[in-house]
């Protein structure tokens, strides 16, 4: 099954100032968007936008040709968000925060000890996140997108802090969840390559 | 290594109740890691429950007609102490987005969160309170209607307290104006509660006071999720 997740003319505006005006795209199953543009300049807002949770000055996105707000749950239930904070608790080891993100959404039937596994993070699962480095912090955010076993993926700057290794690795990740039939939104400032049908958005 | 593809709806979310259990019990792990927060409101409600009698004097009568109010006043500022904290950290490190964006529904998460809140802030606080009652003279037969409208009123406030929580969230040190928006809801809890204690030891009819704290926690656990959902969503624009 395909999914499709579309912007018809979004319009936001913050404070007294308008982040985008008319922004449209499509993205399809297989497909990445890159959501291009300066510092500030509201990719995380549009993000926010998307996912439903700032309000549209006008526009609509839409999810298998569904407005989002008629869909919120399935909609919800299809994306899994790597923000710029990592959302994890620092008070809490590494298990114990993917734990809880088990019982939120549909989780992958992959083993969780080959994903710490292949993102370098399988001898940091008794310690508690505050110790971690940002790049670990990082890496563990990452390892949530992979045990949740959804078509959507919503980066934020997802190269922040990690190493050349782990901004590779990001990149052949990406790469996988398309060609599983995964799409992906992703901002970025920096020239990201990944070899799958790439639509890119500027914000001005 | 091989990964399996995307699975497209064969499996299908956790049920409700799982969001909510997973909320409660990472609330109640967290506050096991940080004891600091769950024993400072405790630690308030000891002090001016404990000092009170030194202030005024130890006089035995005196004693007996004001522990009723001063423990229930004592309580009500301890929850709202405790109150600002409720979705604050969640906020700041990025989890509130996430809960947001979950396919669970907003008002059953937020009810997981209120219930841990209450289990680390309303419940310990009923457990403690029998001791500081027996230093204010209460009889036995009073102190455990003092326990049943002192359980009744946390549950209540811990909900509506959460709404003020969740307004003002994303405004820095909003203690002030929290306890002003919760303060006109949580008064009449008080006063119920102070006045059956007070109506039990003078052997007075006391039950209409537990019937109408009943009745506003049930309303409250029935409409307060929905509103600090709401409150949320707004708050984190």
């Amino acid at each position: 099954m395909t999914h499709k997740l579309s912007g018809d003319n979004l319009t936001l505006i913050r404070g007294e100032r308008c982040l985008f005006e008319d922004l449209s795209f499509a993205l399809e199953s297989g497909s990445l968007l890159i959501l291009e543009g300066r510092n500030g300049c509201g990719k995380t807002s549009l993000i926010r936008a998307i996912a439903g949770m700032l309000s549209l000055e006008e526009g609509t996105v839409y999810w298998d040709d569904v407005p989002v707000e008629k869909v919120r749950q399935t909609f919800h239930g299809s994306l899994v968000w790597l923000a710029h904070r990592t959302g994890l608790k620092g008070d809490l080891t590494l298990v114990e925060n993917l734990g809880f993100e088990r019982s939120l959404r549909t989780h992958s039937r992959q083993d969780p000890e080959e994903v710490y596994e292949r993102l370098g993070i399988s001898r940091l699962k008794k310690l508690v996140l505050r110790s971690l480095s940002a790049g670990q912090q990082r890496r563990v955010a990452l390892a949530r997108m992979l045990l949740s076993d959804v078509p959507l993926w919503f980066m934020d700057e997802p190269f922040t802090n990690l190493d050349r290794e782990g901004r590779v690795l990001v990149m052949e990740l990406v790469e996988e969840h398309c060609s599983k039939g995964g799409m992906c939104v992703m901002a970025a400032h920096q020239d990201v390559e990944i070899k799958v049908p790439t639509t890119r958005v500027k914000i001005q | 290594m091989n990964t399996p593809t995307i699975s497209e709806g064969q499996r299908e979310i956790p049920g409700i109740f799982f969001g909510l259990a997973a909320t409660t019990k990472r609330d109640l792990l967290l506050a096991w890691k940080r004891p600091g927060d769950v024993l400072n409101p405790l630690f308030f409600f000891a002090m001016v429950c404990t000092l009170f009698p030194l202030a005024v004097g130890p006089s035995a009568e005196q004693l007996e007609f004001s522990g009723p109010g001063v423990l229930w006043v004592a309580a009500l500022l301890a929850t709202l102490l405790s109150l600002n904290s409720l979705f604050i950290s969640d906020f700041e490190d990025g989890s509130l987005d996430q809960l947001l964006v979950s396919p669970q529904p907003l008002p059953m998460l937020v009810l997981g969160k209120t219930l841990a809140h209450w289990l680390t802030s309303g419940l310990p606080l009923v457990l403690v309170s029998p001791i500081l009652a027996i230093t204010y003279r209460m009889p036995l037969s009073v102190v455990g209607v003092m326990m049943l409208t002192l359980g009744l009123g946390t549950i209540s406030l811990s909900l509506l307290g959460s709404i003020g929580a969740a307004l003002t969230v994303g405004l820095h040190r909003g203690t002030a104006l929290l306890s002003l928006l919760i303060l006109p809801l949580a008064m009449p809890i008080m006063i119920l509660g102070a006045n059956a204690v007070s109506l039990a030891a003078t052997n007075d009819i006391y039950s209409t006071g537990i019937w109408a704290l009943g009745a506003y926690a049930i309303a409250s656990l029935s409409l307060a999720p929905y509103a600090t959902a709401a409150a949320l969503r707004i708050s984190n624009e």
